[in-house]
């Protein structure tokens, strides 16, 4: 349980930082971008708060 | 549930808030690390990086002005407030109270508490222009004063309340959301920042620096701003959080600490918050062709988690502030619990932040209130340090009874009186005031203590 929630927040950042690389370098569509981010941020709250100690 | 479990729940959240921390209550340094990432990245952040820009700074003046004032305020908090801090074990007001007295503490923490709660009520604020916005409400704007819609002032109850009740929660509880916050908001500012880069004529790395020159801190002020340079930016970036490291507020959080050197926590606020999210704010003002609204910019770059960027980056810091100001609050109301003096704290928070003139002065009101609070900072730190070694009494109004202590006193209002006076911008006020404050207050313990000795049969 603890495991699977750390690899999904790890995966909520990396949705969060590299769609907006992407778009740096010209790989991505803004929207797309502004998406993946809804999702990572989602992805986050969801799973940091199992595994963040008190 | 009924309401007398409730009760004995939240008075059983008890906080050493008038004797020392036990050592088994110690964090770790981690627990300070995220403390201060998530305080220093805050909604605020997002209004100060484009004030920047619209006060015409070049690139190299920013980044040079942002290093130096930055390591500044971090040698001040690991130097001057934690060594007191775990000395002590204390909070603030608790040892002001010893220095100073019971009736100048009553007077400073009521001026300090009111500040914390008008802070925290601008953060409230700030959140609420990110909430607001995908209900079509209508923003305050600059020039107004007063509530401009009944969904402002509902927004802005319903985020007070969700500040208000963590706050009551304690300090556990708001260091661990800031914990579960801080990386995530961290990451928003980059990637928001680096979304919009393109549009601003920036498609690598080798082009930043061009591009900040040309398009982002260009030198060159917007319309009836003043002229900032490298000295505004280093002493705005040291000052702005002065009530918490000189001024010796963030006694009341570092006492929690096992070691003086956790102090060198607050790095990770400063860079993260006073650099990185400095920087990616004024970014994203440039690329919003000079908007300075929070809601707005954040969205412009990061779409829905840009806003809600924004509204849990004013939420972790308003709930510290609050915090602070339930803790001050309880000096001068000993009989009431912690929790229903945070709510008064809340509520009365809550109200100010109804007021858009909060938001929208705050820059003024940051440079005033880090200078009015400033100088019993320096009497704490001149009491513990320095008096000891002039052979004149520590904490002379509990030692001796005193309900005021006249040196603090007149060092204080003297400082701020002189201060204000002083011909100069507000931002370099706080130098001299640091100098005045320290003079004033060992020479007049040094003149008093020994007006009083041949009275007394000299020193206990």
């Amino acid at each position: 349980m603890k495991a699977g929630a750390i690899v999904a927040s790890a995966v909520g950042l990396l949705l969060t930082i590299v769609p907006s690389i992407m778009v740096f370098a010209g790989a991505l569509p803004w929207e797309t971008h502004a998406h993946l981010m809804t999702a990572g941020m989602v992805l986050w709250f969801v799973a940091a708060p199992v595994w963040f100690k008190e | 549930m009924s309401g007398g479990t409730v009760t004995e729940r939240l008075d059983a959240l008890y906080e050493f808030d008038r004797e020392p921390v036990r050592e088994d209550h110690l964090k770790g340094f981690s627990s300070f690390a995220g403390l201060y990432a998530g305080e220093h990245v805050a909604g605020t952040e997002f209004i100060i990086g484009p004030l920047f820009v619209s006060h015409g700074v070049t690139a190299p003046d920013f980044f040079l002005g942002l290093a130096a004032g930055n390591c500044l305020a971090v040698l001040c908090w690991a130097l001057c407030c934690a060594p007191v801090a775990v000395r002590t074990r204390l909070t603030f007001y608790w040892q002001l109270r010893r220095v100073c007295g019971p009736w100048l503490n009553f007077v400073y923490c009521i001026v300090n508490a009111l500040m914390w709660c008008i802070l925290a009520g601008a953060m409230i604020g700030v959140s609420a222009t990110a909430v607001g916005l995908p209900l079509g409400m209508p923003m305050p704007r600059l020039t107004d004063l007063y509530p401009t819609s009944a969904a402002w002032v509902a927004v802005v109850f319903g985020v007070g309340a969700v500040v208000v009740a963590l706050a009551i929660l304690g300090f556990e509880r708001i260091a661990w959301f800031g914990k579960v916050c801080s990386p995530w908001m961290c990451l928003v500012f980059v990637a928001a920042a680096l979304a919009v880069l393109p549009g601003l004529g920036c498609s690598s790395a080798g082009d930043f620096w061009r591009v900040a020159n040309e398009r982002i801190w260009t030198g060159v002020p917007f319309e009836g701003q003043s002229k900032f340079t490298f000295w505004h930016v280093m002493f705005f970036s040291w000052f702005c959080n002065i009530a918490w490291h000189i001024g010796m507020g963030d006694m009341s959080i570092l006492r929690y600490a096992r070691k003086w050197w956790y102090g060198f926590a607050s790095l990770f606020g400063m860079f993260f918050g006073h650099f990185i999210a400095w920087i990616a704010s004024g970014i994203l003002c440039a690329a919003a062709r000079g908007d300075v609204a929070p809601g707005p910019i954040a969205y412009g770059g990061a779409g829905v988690a840009g806003a809600v960027c924004v509204v849990i980056a004013g939420w972790t810091t308003a709930n510290p502030t609050l915090y602070r100001a339930g803790l001050a609050f309880q000096v001068v109301t000993p009989n009431w619990a912690r929790w229903k003096v945070t709510l008064a704290a809340g509520i009365v928070t809550t109200i100010a932040a109804c007021f858009p003139a909060l938001v929208m002065r705050l820059l003024d009101f940051v440079a005033v209130y880090g200078l009015i609070l400033m100088p019993m900072g320096v009497v704490i730190l001149a009491d513990h340090w320095i008096l000891p070694r002039l052979g004149l009494r520590q904490e002379a109004a509990a030692r001796d009874g005193l309900s005021i202590n006249w040196a603090a006193a007149i060092a204080w209002l003297a400082t701020v009186a002189v201060c204000a006076a002083m011909g100069i911008e507000i931002f370099f006020k706080s130098f001299p005031g640091i100098l005045i404050a320290l003079v004033l207050y060992v020479g007049l313990s040094a003149l008093l203590q020994r007006r009083a000795r041949p009275a007394s049969g000299g020193p206990r």
